[in-house]
Parts: C-alpha cells; sequence; structure tokens
C-alpha cells in the first residue's frame, strides 16, 4: 500500500491481491478502511489481524465520538493507532500500516508504521510486499525534507492532486511487473476538502 | 408511620413486603423533568423538558444516543443517567464488535435491568435514581421501553415520565391507538405536543424542549431547534385559525420537505459538568 500527501489532498493506494505463498486467495480484497471522515487506513500483512485492528480501531473511535461530539482528526488517530499497536507489543498485529488523510487544518498528511506502533509523519509512504520496489522511485520523485529539520519544513509534495494520482498508478503498475503478491486491481482513495472518493484501475493478473 | 422504621438501607424489608429504599429512588424520578416516548410501527420518537438550573446556566442533557439504531432519555438524578448511558454505548459497542449486528434492543433493556436490580440488593450500593426510556429499532421492528430504578423493565407504545408527566400521559392515552400507523412527521408532532402538557400553561418554545427521533432508515439523532421551532410554529398557527387538536394537512407537507434531521447534537459538550443533579 502507498500513501502520499499533498497541499489539501491525500492519495491513499492498495492493490486487492490477497495472496498465501505462491497462491492468489482472491483478487477483490479491499485492504482500505475508513476510520473516520477525513482519515483512512491501508494496511498489508496478515488480514485477519488488519481486520481485527480496523476493528478496534471504529469501536475507540465511537467512543471518542460519544464523549466529545466530534470525529477523531487524523493526527489523533495517528496516535491511538500507535498506542494501540504497542499495546499488543508481545503478541504484535502483524500488519503493516499507513494512515493517510486532512489534519485540522485541511493539509494532507500521512503516518507509517511498523507493527508495533513506531510512527512518523511523512509526506508519503508505502508499506508490503511491493514497498521495496515502490519506495526508492517514491524517494526519487517526491523526495521530501526530514521532519527533524529546523526551520520546520513542509514535508507534504507540492505535486497537484491529478499528478500525485498519476504517480501512484504509474507506480503500482511497475510493481506488478516485478512483485508476485502485488497485482489484480488497485484501488485509490482520495481525501479532498470535497470529500472521500474511490477509484480503480486494472493491474497485471499474473 | 413505620415507613421510617425499615427504610434505613435498601437490604431491610418491611412488614408489608417492600424495600423503600427502592420506591424512594423511583420518587427521584417522579422529581425530575419531564421526558416522553412514542412509537409507531416504524418510528420512535423521545422528548423531554429542557430544566436549567437558572437563566445564566444552559440546560441539563437528558437524550443520549446510545447507538445508530437506539437512544435514551431520562427523568431523575442525570448523573445517574450519564453512567447508565455510558454502559450501555459500551455494551452497543461490544455486541457490534463481536457479532457484527447491532444489539437488539430487548437484549440491552434486560442487562440494564439487571444492573439496576444488583444494587437493590447489595447493602453497599444504592438503587439507581434514574427512569430510562430507552427507544430503539431492531429487526424485530420499533420499541420503547422504560427501565425503572427497581430493575422492572415495560414495554410501551407510549409513556412519560417524571414531574407534571400525568398530563402527558393522559394526553398519550386519548391518542395512542392511532399511533401504530402514525407517519414519522405526525409522531414528532404528538411527541411536542404532549410536552407541552406537560408545560401547563408556560410557552412553548422550541428551546424548552430535545425531540430525538429513530426509525427505518434514520439512525437516532436530536432534531435541531430550528426543525422544532417551525413544528412548533405550525400548530400554534393553527390554533390561531381556531383549529385547535387537528394537524394542519397543508402545512404538514411544506414541513416534511424541511424536516430531514441533521445530526446536530444540539445541547452541547459543555453541559456535562455544568449543573448538578436533576432534581
Amino acid at each position: 500500500c502507498v500513501a502520499i500527501a499533498g497541499a489539501d489532498y491525500c492519495v491513499i493506494a492498495a492493490d486487492t491481491r490477497m495472496s498465501t505463498g505462491y497462491n492468489i486467495l482472491t483478487r477483490d480484497y479491499s485492504k482500505i478502511c475508513k476510520l473516520a471522515d477525513k482519515c483512512v487506513m491501508a494496511s498489508s500483512g496478515f488480514q485477519a489481524d488488519v481486520r481485527a485492528l480496523q476493528k478496534q480501531l471504529a469501536a475507540r473511535h465511537l467512543i471518542y465520538q460519544h464523549q466529545h461530539n466530534k470525529q477523531m482528526s487524523c493526527p489523533a488517530m495517528a496516535q491511538l493507532l500507535s498506542n494501540t499497536l504497542y499495546y499488543k507489543r508481545f503478541f504484535p498485529y502483524y500488519s503493516f500500516n499507513v494512515l493517510g488523510g486532512l489534519d485540522n487544518e485541511g493539509k494532507g498528511c500521512v503516518f507509517t508504521y511498523d507493527a508495533v506502533g513506531s510512527y512518523e509523519k511523512v509526506g508519503y509512504s508505502s508499506q508490503g510486499s511491493g514497498s521495496t520496489l515502490i519506495m526508492p522511485f517514491l524517494d526519487n520523485q517526491l523526495k521530501s525534507p526530514s521532519p527533524l529539520l529546523l526551520p520546520a519544513q513542509d514535508a507534504v509534495t507540492p505535486l497537484v492532486e491529478a499528478e500525485a494520482i498519476d504517480l501512484v498508478k504509474t507506480v503500482f503498475a511497475s510493481a506488478s511487473e516485478r512483485d508476485i503478491y502485488t497485482g489484480d486491481k488497485l484501488e485509490l482513495v482520495i481525501i479532498n476538502a470535497a470529500g472521500i472518493r474511490r477509484e480503480y484501475m486494472e493491474l497485471r493478473k499474473d | 408511620m413505620f415507613r421510617n422504621q425499615y427504610d434505613t438501607d435498601v437490604t431491610t424489608w418491611s412488614p408489608a413486603g417492600r424495600l423503600f429504599q427502592v420506591e424512594y429512588a423511583m420518587e427521584a424520578v417522579k422529581q425530575g423533568s419531564a421526558a416522553i416516548g412514542l412509537r409507531s410501527k416504524t418510528h420512535v420518537v423521545l422528548g423531554c423538558v429542557n430544566k436549567a438550573n437558572s437563566e445564566l446556566s444552559s440546560h441539563q442533557k437528558k437524550i443520549f444516543e446510545v447507538d445508530d439504531h437506539i437512544g435514551v432519555a431520562i427523568a431523575g438524578l442525570t448523573a445517574d443517567g450519564r453512567v447508565l448511558s455510558r454502559y450501555m454505548r459500551n455494551e452497543c459497542i461490544n455486541y457490534s464488535f463481536t457479532y457484527e449486528s447491532p444489539l437488539p434492543v430487548g437484549r440491552l433493556v434486560v442487562q440494564l435491568a439487571d444492573k439496576a436490580q444488583v444494587c437493590t440488593q447489595r447493602s453497599w450500593k444504592r438503587p439507581y435514581g434514574v427512569g430510562l426510556l430507552v427507544a430503539g429499532l431492531d429487526e424485530s421492528g420499533a420499541h420503547l421501553y422504560y427501565n425503572c430504578p427497581s430493575g422492572n423493565y415495560f414495554e410501551y407504545q407510549a409513556f412519560a415520565i417524571g414531574s407534571r408527566s400525568q398530563a402527558a400521559k393522559t394526553y398519550l392515552e386519548r391518542r395512542f391507538e392511532n399511533f401504530t400507523g402514525s407517519s414519522r412527521d405526525d409522531l414528532v408532532k404528538d411527541a411536542i405536543m404532549a410536552i407541552r402538557e406537560t408545560l401547563q400553561g408556560e410557552t412553548l418554545k422550541s428551546s424548552i424542549c430535545t425531540i430525538a427521533v429513530v426509525g427505518a432508515g434514520e439512525p437516532f439523532h436530536v432534531l435541531d431547534q430550528g426543525t422544532v421551532q417551525q413544528i412548533i410554529d405550525t400548530f400554534e398557527t393553527a390554533a390561531e385559525q381556531e383549529d385547535p387538536a387537528t394537524e394542519p394537512d397543508a402545512a404538514t407537507g411544506q414541513e416534511a420537505a424541511a424536516e430531514q434531521g441533521t445530526a446536530a447534537d444540539h445541547g452541547g459538550s459543555t453541559d456535562e459538568g455544568a449543573a448538578p443533579m436533576d432534581i
């Protein structure tokens, strides 16, 4: 899965193939989950753990809404996800996540995680089997300054939404060529001020 | 008389076979400001009278959303009501998590009743001083239940609790046979009229009442003040045109379009700690 953050949008994408070993279990499984109005998570790894994690976060979000009368913001959800993952530090969720959405000011934000909750706010990220092929290419195209630099610099990409979507499609098409676990169909979720929309693109079926 | 000898704690029976502490808890419910509920085959409407301690403070929140398909209106000690709502919300979330489907209302009500019963049989606890009108929709249709502090619960077509609720009950008793087939809008109108009965002379304005609806295809939500005021205006106008208890049909048609109740949970989050118990 991949996510890219822009000035006023965020693109989150994942393929729809579920596989085990050298076999394909299904060509049409969504790895993207909407957690809040402006916050979407894509995960790769062990899908049963991913599903359990999604349900946990959805339940916690409902509790938050009851208590605060509003939806959780993306940075708040990011911290919640990190805590939830670390809670199971000694029997982890086998799930590699990327969280994307709009922050409180409407700017795109992407958070990338490891299996036990270590996370970082970045301008773009990829996780999963194809990431070894995808990440270097994203680095080449979107290299953003480190969030640790001073003075603080914007991590979001200067690309416009259409260009970012195009980049994501290219990147998945390339990964499908060489990675056996990536392919079938690409699901893209685009979040911007107008709301959330979904797009699909066919990928190689082999 | 003897009443005062056997009422010191909840675990003492009176010679007449009564638990006075539990009955006193039910009195607390009668002291709270009114809450009413009515249901049709597909919708349930809850209404309550907003009581503020003084003109300076905001009113207490008496209607709580428990889940998309269940809501509750309380009368009595609102603090107890808040705690019970939190319990109900947790139960709904846990059930959905395990079974991937909404908690049937009847089950929730039984769990609530059992929880209340525990407090009537422990010497170190006191009964909850709040009556709950639980409104919900599940596979078996629309339901309205009343949960007492005693641990009893009953299903109703329409009911009213709290102070001056008898007036509302009388109004509802006259009309309840029509409720099953009522449209959602008529049900809301009846709810507001029932609330008006409890006010006994005070002017009916949207700031003095809160209305919430749950129904088929309509998740539980509180109607916003503007919508409520519009409905009130329709029958105030009707009264001026010397057209007493019947609903004005033309205005109803216009109202239906305007009343797409949005999820604005009015009452605000500032209420939670603001005012003490609702007595």
